[in-house]
């Protein structure tokens, strides 16, 4: 049976993320690990990733998972998701300046502050499909997904997908292998579900 | 457009079982937590509140087997909160499922909690509740109470809740105790007070009896998020009966088709 992993690095509720997989897998066996041979074992890996983006760096360097990271996302279908997403980029202005892995164009910034939006943007918000991708199968145009966020990207070449709040930002990247939202699929219900479904679906060729 | 307003129904838990009171009193059952969070989820709730009345050290377990169950079953967030005293139960309730905890009297009593809290599971999950009630000899000024209403703190609502912003909190869940139960509606006065002084959002809570009262809280008292229980429990009104009032209204939320 194949499996996905979903990369356990110590940081906030992984395991929503599991069930959520569970929930909609039929073919493919979840798995929640730090073990770098099954990671290496698994057919598709999920970097999920809450809280600040230095911690989760720091997590995954002590854990030594930085480099298993980068070697399995060269070749297999990989999902990020929220600060796993932010890792994936450039460079983020969080905690004064973090470099990322550069696996995907764009970089990170503060929300800015308006007296007419709120920081953390929480909740449910739209997000418009910029372009055609196998992960948006089943899933409307402009459908709610859940966020919760201080930072994002606001410019990519492999935007897939944006959403406002305040001003327009990249809720989704998408380039080869590689899928990255800014949302969390595992607590938008069947939207989320269904993405998930897509994902485990996904050939995700390189 | 920004972020959707939420419609978050509360679960007051106590031994296993949602119950409801007056005034934080007058407890009445009102049924299974796992199937009341999934009609909700059904409904369209955009998050669901547990808060454990109980609160006691005998009853955590009961917490959170409850809390695994509808996380395992319900694919929207779940906020916990009920006697967290510490880091330790923090991780053991995100552990056991849900992605927020709410933080009241121990935030009050040692508000590096909050700080260290947000530093190590970050604000995201760290929604810090405060039970206010209107100062008689005032206008315009709450005092916060802690242990479920049951002390009074001296603190001053306003100032407490920008302190709480500083330190890292994610969320204020504002309750008005004078409000809580009777079914007359949110203290908007309240609200606004607090949700146009600080920048992270606030979940207004306490009085909501009517659909009117529900869109008052967002566009009077300026809150992010409505929190009401008793309008829900005993099916007066579903949750997507009240988002189309909302909608009716002008005010941006999910509707379940889409």
């Amino acid at each position: 049976m194949d499996k996905v992993a979903v990369i356990d690095y110590g940081m906030g509720n992984l395991h929503s993320v599991g069930k959520a997989l569970e929930k909609v897998s039929t073919k493919t066996k979840v798995i929640v690990t730090s073990d770098k041979k099954k990671i290496n074992n698994s057919k598709r890996i999920v970097i999920p990733g809450v809280g600040a983006i230095k911690d989760c760096i720091n997590s995954l360097k002590s854990e030594e998972l930085l480099e298993v990271i980068l070697e399995n996302v060269k070749k297999k279908p990989t999902l990020a998701i929220c600060v796993g997403m932010q890792i994936l980029l450039e460079k983020s202005e969080e905690n004064n300046g973090i470099t990322g892995l550069g696996v995907l164009n764009g970089e990170v910034k503060r929300i800015p502050n308006r007296s007419d939006i709120k920081v953390p943007h929480m909740g449910w918000n739209q997000v418009e499909q910029i372009k055609d991708h196998e992960l948006w199968k089943d899933i409307e145009n402009k459908s709610f997904f859940y966020f919760v966020h201080s930072y994002s990207c606001f410019s990519s070449n492999s935007a897939i997908a944006m959403t406002e709040h305040g001003k327009k930002f990249v809720s989704a990247i998408a380039d080869q292998n590689v899928f990255a939202v800014q949302f969390h699929p595992e607590k938008s219900q069947k939207n989320g579900l269904t993405f998930y479904r897509n994902f485990l679906n996904w050939k995700g060729e390189v | 457009m920004p972020v959707a307003k939420r419609i978050i129904p509360c679960l007051d838990v106590d031994r296993g079982r949602v119950v409801k009171g007056i005034n934080f009193k007058n407890i009445v059952d009102a049924g299974d937590p796992v199937t009341i969070a999934r009609r909700y989820e059904e409904e369209g709730a955009d998050e669901i509140t547990m808060l454990d009345i109980t609160a006691s050290s005998e009853n955590r377990e009961i917490v959170y087997k409850t809390v695994e169950k509808i996380a395992g079953e319900v694919f929207i967030p779940l906020t916990v909160g009920g006697g967290i005293r510490n880091i330790s139960d923090i991780k053991t309730l995100l552990r056991s499922g849900a992605d927020k905890v709410s933080i009241n009297t121990a935030a009050v009593e040692n508000p590096d909690f909050v700080k260290e809290a947000a530093d190590k599971f970050g604000s995201q999950c760290i929604v810090a509740a405060v039970d206010s009630k209107k100062r008689i000899d005032e206008n315009d000024s709450w005092e916060v109470f802690t242990y479920g209403g049951r002390r009074s703190t001296g603190k001053d609502v306003l100032a407490w809740c920008c302190e709480l912003e500083e330190f890292g909190a994610g969320e204020i869940l504002l309750t008005s105790m004078d409000r809580d139960g009777t079914r007359d509606g949110y203290d908007n006065e309240l609200n606004k007070s607090i949700s146009s002084s600080i920048n992270i959002p606030v979940i207004a809570s306490g009085g909501a009896g009517s659909l009117e009262h529900l869109v008052d809280g967002i566009i009077l008292g300026g809150a992010e998020a409505v929190l009401a229980a008793s309008v829900f429990h005993f099916s007066e009104y579903s949750i997507e009966q009240v988002k189309h009032s909302l909608s009716r209204a002008g005010i941006k939320v999910r509707l379940i088709n889409n």
